[in-house]
């Protein structure tokens, strides 16, 4: 018995550290990138770092003011979100509600598929396909821009909006939707009007989620966006605030470097806002 | 079911562990003693994307003469290759710009290689043959905006370039005289990305290591003078830059390490360099 005892604690100390290690890792991403960002937002004035216009990071008079950053990853965002939502939304009530299960079958494995694939493929068919249609469809001289971000960006946020809404949907008890129609409600009102209203939260927690992952990005939209540090324009060259980290960081060094950690920073707090919004709408799915 | 858990945990560490020995390995050819012609041991160089091509091909020619050597190459690009020298995560770091004074007051020392032409490209379609480096310059600080003034089509151009840090772009700049005044519409990260791009759209100018531009694109003439070899050699090709190799000024290399230092810089290497599209220094 005793030993028994033994082997139990052993097996649940080892499952202890190994729980452990994933808190420690977030811990020391933390607390690593804390330290490391904040010296150059110190050095540089917060105002001047979060508000500046310009970024010339090796220029003899260097600049960094990531403002340009901030607004294209919330642009871009917002964008992606306004296109990918209503099509992902529409897509998940279709699946859940209405499609018949082998379509049903086909299309779910479309859309895990979609959720496969790698990144940089995205960006890679965004930039030699998208980028020159857009520039041939709105005759403008090059079409690495924002807009082509948000096209990428929205395919890519498709399927897990699709997922976790349609996850939320089927999830509704089959007694409301009976009640509707039994009162005479027809099939697409009850859907919309029953249905989705039961499955908000999960919905909301499928948009949050699209947001976090659509921020984020950063292979895709540097192929696709230009990355060039302008203020945010549709048909503009643009850099996202994870494009701004990954492009310079090769060949940085001194304060330079040390402003792409405060930018991974500012990135980190929002995916940390995103998190605490979308946890948000999940417990209260669960309180209700 | 609870000891076959348990065994796999112990096999997943013994993996782990194993990795960690695989990477030491590296450092173990110290006890070689020198001028033993038969060095074996791993040679790790670390730097420059744009030196891709030419160390790639010494390295090939370096394993190929010295059985049991293990070449390996970091493109990482010049400011993390000087870095890896300084933090002691390679043998020879690869640099395709000068040393910055910062940089050499850690302890580092130079020594160049070769010599690289940075081709200024454009798309197939586009007719302008010719430019000078001023007008180059005029193009990338965005006072010439159209083809159409230079002889070309009525398209406006695209001004094409690399990331701030990158060592194309600094030597570019520095030679035309362009440095922080360049207004891009596109900043690419590497070599390649810029060449695709520059294909792809008929107003596009950019510009890339002469080595690595392909029949995708069209090198301009500069002043005159088409870029090759022999333009970047004799110097009447002016938009060329440095290749350099990176070592620690006190510390002694490694036998493999410093043979193969020794045989890139010797005349032997020199044909394996020009195979690779550069110049050698030496």
């Amino acid at each position: 018995m005793k030993k028994k005892q033994l082997v139990e604690n052993i097996i649940h100390g080892v499952f202890l550290i190994l729980g452990l290690i994933t808190v420690g890792c977030v811990l020391l991403i933390t607390v690593y990138l804390v330290i490391s960002g904040i010296p150059a937002i110190m050095e540089i004035g917060f105002n001047d770092f979060i508000f500046g216009k310009t970024w010339a990071s090796t220029a003899a008079q260097p600049q960094y003011g990531i403002l340009p950053f901030i607004l294209t990853s919330i642009y871009g965002t917002a964008g992606a979100i306004a296109i990918g939502v209503p099509i992902g939304f529409l897509c998940s009530v279709y699946l859940s509600k209405m499609a018949k299960p082998k379509f049903k079958a086909i299309m779910e494995s479309a859309v895990s598929l979609l959720a496969g694939i790698p990144s940089v493929i995205y960006g890679l068919v965004g930039m030699l396909v998208l980028v020159p249609a857009i520039r041939e469809l709105f005759d403008i001289p090059d079409g690495a821009s924002l807009f082509a971000a948000i096209i990428v960006l929205a395919i890519m946020i498709l399927p897990s909006i699709i997922k976790v809404s349609m996850t939320a949907l089927d999830a509704v008890p089959k007694e409301y939707e009976d009640a509707s129609l039994a009162l005479g409600a027809t099939d697409v009102e009850t859907y919309f009007k029953i249905s989705v209203p039961a499955a908000k939260s999960g919905i909301a927690a499928a948009v949050v989620l699209g947001v976090g992952r659509a921020i984020g990005e950063a292979m895709a939209v540097m192929m696709v966006s230009g990355n060039a540090p302008n203020m945010p324009e549709l048909f503009q060259s643009v850099r996202f605030l994870t494009t701004a980290v990954a492009s310079e960081m090769a060949y940085s060094s001194g304060l330079q470097q040390q402003a792409l950690f405060s930018i991974a920073l500012v990135l980190f707090l929002f995916i940390m806002l995103i998190n605490a919004t979308l946890n948000f709408f999940l417990k209260r799915e669960k309180g209700e | 079911m609870k000891i076959k858990k348990i065994g796999s945990m112990i096999l997943a560490t013994a993996v782990v562990a194993s990795m960690f020995v695989g990477c030491g390995s590296n450092n173990n050819n110290t006890s070689q003693t020198e001028n033993n012609t038969s060095v074996q041991g791993t040679v790790a160089t670390d730097g420059s994307t744009s030196m891709d091509k030419v160390i790639g091909a010494l390295g090939e020619s370096f394993e190929n003469e010295n059985s049991g050597v293990t070449f390996t190459y970091n493109p990482t690009g010049s400011g993390s290759g000087i870095k890896a020298v300084t933090e002691g995560r390679c043998d020879i770091g690869l640099s395709s710009r000068a040393l910055k004074d910062s940089e050499k007051e850690t302890g580092l020392e130079e020594t160049t290689l070769a010599y690289d032409g940075i081709a200024v490209i454009v798309n197939k379609e586009n007719s302008v043959e010719d430019l000078d480096i001023e007008t180059i310059a005029k193009i990338y600080k965005g006072e010439i905006k159209n083809w159409k003034e230079l002889g070309g089509n009525d398209s406006e151009i695209v001004v094409i370039g690399r990331e701030a840090g990158s060592g194309t772009r600094d030597g570019f700049e520095e030679i035309t005289k362009t440095k922080d005044s360049c207004t891009y519409r596109q900043e690419l990260t590497s070599t390649g990305d810029v060449i695709t791009t520059v294909s792809s759209n008929p107003g596009a100018i950019g510009y890339a290591s002469l080595a690595s531009v392909k029949d995708t694109v069209k090198a301009i003439k500069v002043g005159g003078v088409t870029p090759s070899e022999e333009t970047v050699k004799d110097g009447s090709y002016k938009i060329q830059r440095p290749f350099m190799l990176i070592t620690k000024k006190d510390t002694q290399l490694s036998p493999v390490a410093q043979k193969f230092f020794e045989y890139v810089t010797s005349e032997k290497a020199s044909e394996v360099i020009y195979g690779a599209g550069v110049v050698p220094a030496n």
